[in-house]
């Protein structure tokens, strides 16, 4: 395969998987000024924080409005990772992957495009918000869908594994590290009605408010969400899942081209901390310093594969 | 369609009866349906210089335009005589000139000829074919009249429409194919994947490794070159995949770098290798002319072939025809008045409004006069470019071309057609029976071209 071809998969993925997570901000942050007596520029700000946007949005508007930041996340195409610019890069990686996908897969994703650029041509109106984005991850669904359906597992279904996942194992940790002070224990006080709100803030932004309640029993608990996030092998937006893919889609290219880079032993060695460490070790290690080294991690290894399997 | 008494012509008289038991309502709604089937699919054009409309759909007319097998064989003959001759010339120019020696053809024409490569100069490319792939603009005005309008031998665009248009009407009318014994155009990519593979160079051992090489996604025929990778089975590469290692062209994979035998290039020559031609050129490959002159990659088509599609070359094909072959050509020029001769100018300034004016380099259908139909002030003003730039233009009578139906809402309506049937040569010229159909949809235009509002319909050639 082309290390273009590998590249434009690997980003292609990324980008479909950001549209989804800026999409999955939003509605977190329209559900957090839904659930407050009085609606707060702060939570749009770590909407905006979480997405790694903030400097770009300053340097555009004068102040903070949940109006502007909605509009700014959604269609701006100044915004790179808004979810109209995401569809757009994902659409045209595809373009140039075209060959390597099957007809469902480009469809769906064809289709996508066409739809949300028709439908994010103008502003949003606040009624239509719950419509658009749940439009959004349900054409992003039926890209999933199709690519799930019909392509072979092959390096081409590897290359666009490890794309989703990075991209998601870094969605999640930026949230996390945007959000980490909710979940110190020091500074929590359980059961205050803010803390809550916060809380499920947080798992709005991972669609995990309902499975959260299911493996903790619906117990709010500083240390069980970070655990959720980080170390949980069975959420499938924890960084141990996206881990557990990376490193097995790593695995496949290795054993088919008889031939391991930098990338296999940084994953694993990540892997391995997810898998061997309690959420206590985290704490105590400090939550911040985690997600942090976490993240620097995480893109080094995006680095590694591009370096290791020739992209550029 | 029709004949002077209106009986339909005898290759429509199956369709026109299966046509006559139709809902009109339902093909019209039919004709939705395959416009939606383009744009799902992302067969698609880019319009430069549109930045909102970068992505423009070919209108589709879904009544095909009908040609018996017995006159298909007689064009057939004509394009297969008229082929070999355009690659007998390339030959001949790029070594002896011959054609030259014998006063057919000016010498300034070819060498001061913008699309003349002195760098082909003395070499030949592997099996002696220059023009690997060639579509041949060709105009019927009536019964076992066919004209050519121009050669398209350095990159001719369109097959995936050709094949695209059947696979549409396959779809939604299966019942046709039934009733009409239509050839087959669908085995084209596997074609063309055998006749490039077998012009490798002499030097490839195993099974030639083919790619197609391509500007990119902004190219205006990006969804084409995609298509024609996907469906050969070969990869679709540009130019930063490319390298010159060792003395071969060698693209980059996840695996290292592997060497390439043959290259379908659907890249303009000025832009192939930035060491011999346009050095700001970012799309090419540094150092390909070098592995190409010594013999270790095929292009294809080879450069310096674009001096075909020169409209002041095309008047001179009766002569090249004839010189090549030893033949009268079989299929007729348009009658054409070269404006760099002092009579001609004369005789084209006197007649503007009778007459198609064209830029000799011209393509696309752009920066021309269509006399009949042009404004006083536009005659006038062409006229000072006329003046003022001779040899930069050739003229040619308007044609009573024949039309075909094309289905609107009322019903169906006459529109002008061209056709262009895709020809392959290797050791042998293949002509696939069919082409692409270009339709002019205002009524009355002769203009085709997709880029000023032409469609396509399916073409068919029938057994018989």
């Amino acid at each position: 395969m082309l290390g273009r071809t590998a590249n434009g998969l690997y980003w292609m993925f990324r980008y479909i998987e950001r549209a989804e997570n800026s999409a999955r901000l939003i509605d977190a942050g329209l559900r957090m000024s839904l659930t407050r007596s009085q609606a707060t520029e702060d939570d749009w700000d770590g909407v905006l924080q979480s997405s790694g946007v903030r400097d770009i949005y300053d340097d555009l508007y004068e102040k903070l409005s949940a109006a502007d930041a909605i509009d700014f996340l959604l269609r701006d195409k100044s915004n790179p990772s808004s979810v109209m610019s995401c569809i757009d890069s994902g659409r045209n990686n595809a373009r140039m992957v075209r060959t390597a996908l099957t007809r469902e897969t480009w469809e769906a994703t064809n289709e996508c495009w066409l739809d949300l650029k028709n439908v994010l041509a103008r502003r949003i109106k606040a009624a239509d918000l719950p419509e658009v984005i749940d439009g959004i991850k349900r054409k992003t669904g039926l890209i999933r869908g199709a690519f799930h359906g019909t392509m072979l597992r092959n390096e081409i279904f590897n290359f666009s594994r490890i794309g989703t996942f990075i991209e998601r194992a870094d969605n999640t940790a930026r949230i996390l590290d945007v959000k980490y002070y909710v979940l110190l224990p020091a500074v929590s006080q359980v059961g205050s009605s803010i803390d809550n709100v916060q809380w499920e803030s947080i798992l709005r932004s991972v669609s995990a408010h309902r499975s959260y309640g299911w493996v903790y029993e619906a117990e709010y608990k500083p240390s069980h969400i970070a655990d959720f996030l980080i170390l949980n092998g069975r959420m499938p937006r924890s960084l141990a899942y996206c881990y557990e893919k990376i490193v097995s889609n790593l695995g496949y290219l290795a054993r088919e081209y008889g031939e391991r880079h930098a990338a296999h032993a940084t994953a694993e060695e990540t892997l391995t901390s997810l898998r061997n460490h309690s959420i206590k070790d985290v704490m105590d290690q400090g939550l911040h310093e985690y997600i942090e080294n976490f993240i620097s991690h995480n893109n080094r290894l995006g680095q590694e594969i591009s370096d290791g399997y020739r992209f550029y | 369609m029709m004949n002077a008494d209106n009986s339909p012509r005898q290759p429509y008289t199956t369709y026109n009866d299966w046509y006559a038991s139709q809902d009109k309502a339902r093909l019209i709604a039919k004709s939705k349906e395959a416009e939606n089937i383009f744009r799902k699919t992302g067969i698609t054009f880019a319009v430069y210089g549109h930045a909102d409309s970068s992505e423009k759909l070919i209108p589709f007319d879904l009544i095909p335009r009908i040609i018996s097998g017995r006159e298909w064989r007689k064009l057939a003959q004509g394009i297969e005589q008229r082929v070999i001759a355009l690659n007998a010339f390339l030959d001949d120019i790029y070594h002896k000139q011959e054609i030259i020696k014998a006063g057919r053809i000016p010498r300034e024409l070819i060498e001061r000829n913008e699309a003349f490569l002195p760098q082909m100069i003395g070499f030949r490319p592997p099996g002696g074919v220059y023009t690997h792939i060639v579509g041949t603009d060709i105009v019927r005005t009536g019964e076992d009249q066919f004209y050519v309008l121009e050669d398209n031998a350095r990159t001719p665009s369109g097959v995936s429409y050709m094949l695209e248009n059947r696979e549409t009407m396959m779809q939604m009318f299966p019942e046709l194919f039934h009733q009409n014994r239509v050839r087959p155009v669908e085995n084209y990519p596997y074609l063309l994947r055998h006749s490039l593979a077998s012009l490798a160079p002499p030097g490839c051992e195993g099974k030639p490794r083919v790619a197609v090489l391509t500007p990119g996604i902004y190219n205006s025929a990006y969804y084409e070159h995609a298509f024609l990778a996907d469906m050969m089975g070969v990869e679709l590469v540009e130019g930063s995949d490319l390298r010159v290692i060792d003395g071969r062209v060698k693209m980059r994979t996840t695996r290292g770098y592997e060497a390439i035998d043959v290259l379908y290039r659907r890249v303009d020559d000025d832009y192939l290798d930035p060491l011999t031609f346009k050095p700001e050129s970012a799309l090419g490959i540094p150092g390909i002319m070098d592995v190409y002159r010594a013999g270790n990659i095929t292009i294809a088509n080879a450069p310096g072939t674009g001096i075909c599609d020169d409209k002041a070359i095309y008047s001179y094909m009766p002569e090249i025809v004839e010189f090549y072959t030893g033949r009268k050509a079989l299929l007729e020029n348009v009658p054409t008045w070269r404006c760099s001769e002092p009579d001609s100018l004369k005789y084209v300034l006197e007649n503007l409004s009778d007459l198609v004016v064209k830029e000799v380099h011209g393509s696309g259908g752009y920066g021309m006069l269509v006399g009949p139909t042009a404004s006083k002030k536009e005659h006038a003003v062409f006229a000072e470019k006329l003046k003022a730039r001779p040899a930069n233009y050739i003229a040619q009578p308007t044609l009573s071309l024949s039309t075909v139906p094309i289905l609107v809402n009322k019903g169906i309506a006459p529109r002008h057609v061209d056709l262009r049937p895709y020809v392959l040569v290797s050791d042998k010229v293949q002509i696939i029976p069919g082409g692409l159909t270009r339709v002019a949809l205002k009524a009355g235009s002769l203009v085709v071209n997709s880029s000023q509002g032409g469609g396509t319909k399916d073409t068919w050639v029938l057994e018989d």
